[in-house]
């Protein structure tokens, strides 16, 4: 029953954060309510016993993607990101499109269920059942290349993001690694040779 | 009692919700990368909905490579939205038409 | 077997040698290799005769396979029986007179190597058809001799005539080869193989099955198959109405039309019906057609003989005649007696066509026989060859002629199946024709006034030795090979399992009974009437060239109408002007304009860029450039595949 009430809340709360995703003016306020979504969908990740991908989802999503998010609405002019007739001409085909793709997930799950176990409910878990000991088990075998591929893409990430936002600003002053090093003794030092002077 | 159906409903919704948000956020990059988030998110609940019901840990691990590849490409999405607004001072999309033949 | 492959390769040999090394080894090379390539094969075809004589088997075997394909063989191979050993000592025999004959004959022409090495390609290609064991290499050797004989009619080829005339012979011939190549696909659809050996085994069963070519027209299988094989054959021995390639064929050298146009070619067609006997003599329909077409040809194109007067084009209707009188000895079961005029007709018709060229050379390559007469004091070995050839053409009693046509017309006179006594009155009434055209020639080229002017007369000399050589050579058996053959021909059955006839049609058997041997044939000829319908002929043209040589012009004159339609040959050639060649012309015309221009040109080359560019003009405009244009297009896209991967598998 309390599984019920959870499940419920959270998803009422999931698709009206997500609503608001969609319809809000400003883009601060999308932000944000995809923000509540995340955690929303955290908590009834929890509920599939998921707590692994529950934190990341919060960890990562919410701590790190949303600032991203959060900091390049910041960077633009929030007045000319929110446009105020924004939904008048697409409105029509949106609903439609959108009604027509929900019709068809709904008629699959719950029509032409194809044998799913719909029904079935699967037995909790033990209480020393550790989700993240298991996914680990299974990430750092069975799809320890998968993994290892995941990480050189977000290696990629990195250095794409840098390399697109990186700039050169005009007049800016800066070392020259290569060629202090490449440097010569006689480019910088000149030996003269002079009589000694005497004051006699 | 909470069944696989409910949870695949939920994602279904969320679905649809950002496929109408696709259409109506048009002109703003920025809302279309979350529209797109958000779809990844429905399809993130799908497969840990299905991992639980089958008792299959490797959906778990799909969703893992899918939030990883998900952050990669928003962290480039963003970059590419700097580089645009650096450049045009505009991230409107209906202003982005020089694909046109 | 190697001497098998040494009588076909010896002659091919010798052409690639005076072909591709003709300048470089000469003229005397190019005739010595020629002629010795030839020679040996002659020399190893009577070997092989003398074997088959002697009783050896018969060699059925293959030398090389080309191809296999889906239980068809296609293959190279050599069946020598009695038949073929007949046919390759025939051919080579001429061929090589033809060689020794053209030393003289073509002795200051610049193309002198190119001719040997054509005769001898020549003669490899129709020992190739004579020798072949299955349809495949019988249509290799067919089309071989077909493109050699467009060659060589050709062979002035700066001559605008010649190259109109190989051009007629190839079209013609074409036609021909389209019923032939039928007829092989229809025996191989019903027998399942091109081997002679499992076709012929299957005569019988070819006889009961049956084919409906137009709907509710139900033919037999091999009644189908035989006449498309005999459409083939009448295109290549000029038989009604695929004839008119033959005359005009006369434009090439005269060592040609002796060899390819007379002599050996020509009557593959006949030998091909001959080595088809198990088949078609499962076809009274398609014997009876082959009676017709051959007694209509034998009298009608003997007929136009007796008003030309270009001498090499009356030996060539009279080769036509001839052709007509083989294919109605086969078509009236008397292979054999088609055969043996085959073979006599070979000799005798290419010593006329020699003499005739030796005549030609003495006047300078006039050939209008109005400028000659009284030859024979100046070419007295030419006139006495000729002669002998001519009492042979015209079945004079006692020449190897009259053994061969008159047993051949006795045959048809005792067939039974249909059609058979319109062309026993056909033969018999052109025995009469073939008397007076052939000397209505020799009068007027030999004999009374002499019409040349001064200046030729006074080079007319007898040719040397090369070209009176092989005519006194070939005189021998025109006189003579009748007495020789005679016996084992038609009455011993020398060709015992080659040829192969049904005892209801069996005309020879009778025959056998009949007579004890040529001397009784003889006698018995004499008092019969083709001998006295011959010396009728004779004395007819005696008296319309001597006797009152008026007389023709007055009956020119006297039907003008009825002389325009035989100088006219019957209308074949304006008719196959007017309907075939305009109508192709105009075909052309009509295709270029509206299927070529029309259809391709402005519909598909010029159609499909407008249709490219008017759909992409259209289809630009959904290219937006906007990228959330693509998005839309991307998401209502995903939705339609999806409801289509719902309702579509169900």
């Amino acid at each position: 029953m309390a599984e019920q009430i959870v499940f419920y809340a959270f998803s009422g709360l999931l698709i009206i954060a997500a609503l608001g995703v969609v319809v809000s003016r400003n883009p601060i306020n999308a932000v944000m309510s995809l923000v509540l979504c995340f955690v929303t969908s955290a908590a009834i990740w929890l509920l599939l016993e998921a707590e692994f991908l529950a934190m990341i989802l919060v960890l990562v999503y919410v701590g790190a993607v949303m600032v991203l998010f959060v900091f390049v609405v910041m960077m633009q002019d929030i007045e000319s990101a929110t446009l105020s007739a924004r939904f008048a001409p697409n409105l029509l085909p949106g609903l439609i499109v959108g009604a027509v793709s929900l019709a068809e997930l709904l008629v699959v799950v719950w029509v032409r269920r194809e044998g799913l176990p719909i029904a079935a409910v699967p037995e909790p878990h033990p209480a020393d059942y550790s989700n993240t000991l298991e996914l680990g088990k299974i990430l750092y075998t069975q799809y320890v290349y998968a993994f290892e591929l995941a990480a050189f893409l977000l290696l990629l990430a990195i250095v794409a993001a840098i390399v697109l936002t990186m700039r050169e600003r005009p007049g800016l002053k800066k070392q020259n690694i290569s060629q202090q090093v490449s440097v010569r003794k006689e480019d910088r030092v000149r030996l003269v040779k002079m009589e000694p002077e005497s004051d006699a | 009692m909470i069944t696989l159906s409910h949870y695949l409903t939920l994602s279904a919704a969320l679905f649809s919700i950002s496929i109408v948000g696709i259409f109506i956020n048009r002109k703003n990059m920025i809302l279309l990368l979350m529209c797109i988030e958000l779809m990844l998110l429905a399809v993130n609940f799908n497969f840990i909905a299905f991992s639980r019901y089958l008792d299959d840990t490797a959906g778990q691990v799909f969703v893992f490579f899918i939030l990883t590849v998900a952050a990669a490409e928003t962290a480039i999405g963003l970059a590419i939205l700097v580089v645009l607004f650096r450049t045009r001072h505009s991230i409107s999309v209906s202003k982005m038409s020089s694909m046109k033949g | 077997m190697n001497i098998y492959l040494t009588v076909v390769l010896a002659p091919l040999i010798a052409a690639l040698l005076a072909g591709l090394f003709g300048k470089l080894i000469g003229r005397a090379g190019a005739h010595t290799v020629a002629i010795a390539g030839v020679a040996l094969a002659f020399a190893l075809s009577v070997y092989t005769l003398f074997q088959q004589l002697a009783g050896a088997a018969v060699f059925n075997e293959t030398v090389y396979t080309w191809m296999v394909l889906d239980g068809l063989t296609m293959e190279v191979g050599f069946l020598v029986d009695r038949l073929t050993a007949l046919m390759m000592v025939v051919v080579t025999f001429v061929s090589l007179m033809v060689h020794i004959y053209t030393i003289g004959y073509m002795c200051d022409d610049p193309g002198y190597q190119r001719f040997f090495s054509y005769i001898s390609l020549f003669t490899f290609a129709m020992l190739m058809l004579v020798m072949a064991n299955n349809f495949m290499q019988l249509f290799f050797g067919w089309e071989a001799v077909g493109v050699v004989s467009y060659l060589l009619i050709g062979f002035w080829y700066t001559k605008p005539t010649a190259i109109f005339a190989n051009m007629k012979a190839f079209l013609v011939n074409r036609v021909g080869d389209f019923g032939f190549i039928l007829g092989i696909a229809a025996v191989l659809y019903f027998t399942g193989s091109l081997d002679y050996a499992t076709v012929f085994l299957q005569g019988e069963k070819m006889a009961g099955q049956t084919m409906e070519l137009f709907p509710g027209q139900v033919w037999s299988a091999v009644t189908v198959a035989c006449i498309l094989l005999f459409v083939g054959a009448m295109g290549k021995s000029a038989q009604m109405p695929l004839h008119v390639w033959l005359p005009d064929s006369m434009e090439g050298p005269t060592p040609i039309s002796a060899l390819i146009h007379a002599a050996t070619m020509v009557t593959a067609g006949v030998f091909m019906v001959a080595r088809m006997s198990p088949l078609f003599e499962y076809s009274d329909t398609a014997l009876s057609f082959i009676l017709v077409v051959g007694g209509t040809t034998a009298l009608f194109t003997g007929i136009l003989g007796v008003i030309q007067t270009d001498i090499k084009r009356v030996v060539a209707y009279s080769t036509l005649s001839q052709l007509g009188y083989m294919m109605v000895g086969c078509g009236a079961s008397a292979y054999a007696a088609g055969i043996f005029h085959l073979m006599t007709h070979a000799c005798f018709k290419a010593l006329l066509f020699l003499a005739a060229g030796s005549a030609i050379i003495a006047m300078h390559h006039d050939q209008d026989m109005r400028n000659m007469g009284g030859l024979k004091k100046y070419l007295p070995i030419t006139y006495w060859t000729c002669l002998c050839g001519s009492l042979a053409l015209i079945a004079f009693p006692g020449t190897s002629g009259f053994f061969s046509k008159d047993a051949l017309i006795e045959a048809v006179h005792a067939a039974e199946i249909a059609g058979s006594s319109y062309a026993y009155w056909c033969v018999l009434i052109s025995v009469f024709v073939t008397a007076l055209y052939t000397f209505r020639m020799v009068f007027m080229v030999y004999h009374g006034r002499e019409r040349m002017d001064d200046e030729t007369r006074s080079h007319l000399r007898e040719s040397p030795w090369v070209i009176t050589l092989p005519l006194i050579l070939l005189a021998i058996p025109s006189l003579f090979l009748g007495w020789v053959a005679f016996d084992p021909l038609l009455l011993d059955n020398y060709f015992g399992s080659a040829i192969f006839v049904l005892p209801q049609h069996d005309v020879l058997a009778g025959f056998a009974a009949e007579y004890t041997g040529p001397v009784q044939f003889l006698i018995h000829g004499l008092q019969s009437p083709p001998a006295w319908l011959a010396v009728a002929g004779v004395a007819t043209a005696w008296f319309i060239v001597l006797g009152r040589p008026d007389l023709a012009k007055a009956a020119a004159d006297q039907w003008p109408r009825f002389y325009a339609f035989l100088m006219n040959k019957y209308g074949f050639d304006d008719f196959n002007q007017k309907f075939f060649a305009a109508g192709s012309r105009g075909l052309g015309q009509f295709l270029w304009k509206y299927g070529d221009m029309m259809i391709i040109d402005d519909g598909l080359v010029n159609g499909s860029a407008r249709a490219v560019s008017g759909l992409s003009a259209r289809l630009r405009r959904m290219q937006s450039g906007y990228l959330y244009h693509y998005v839309f297009v991307m998401v209502i896209g995903m939705t339609a595949l999806v409801g289509w991967l719902y309702w579509g598998f169900d």
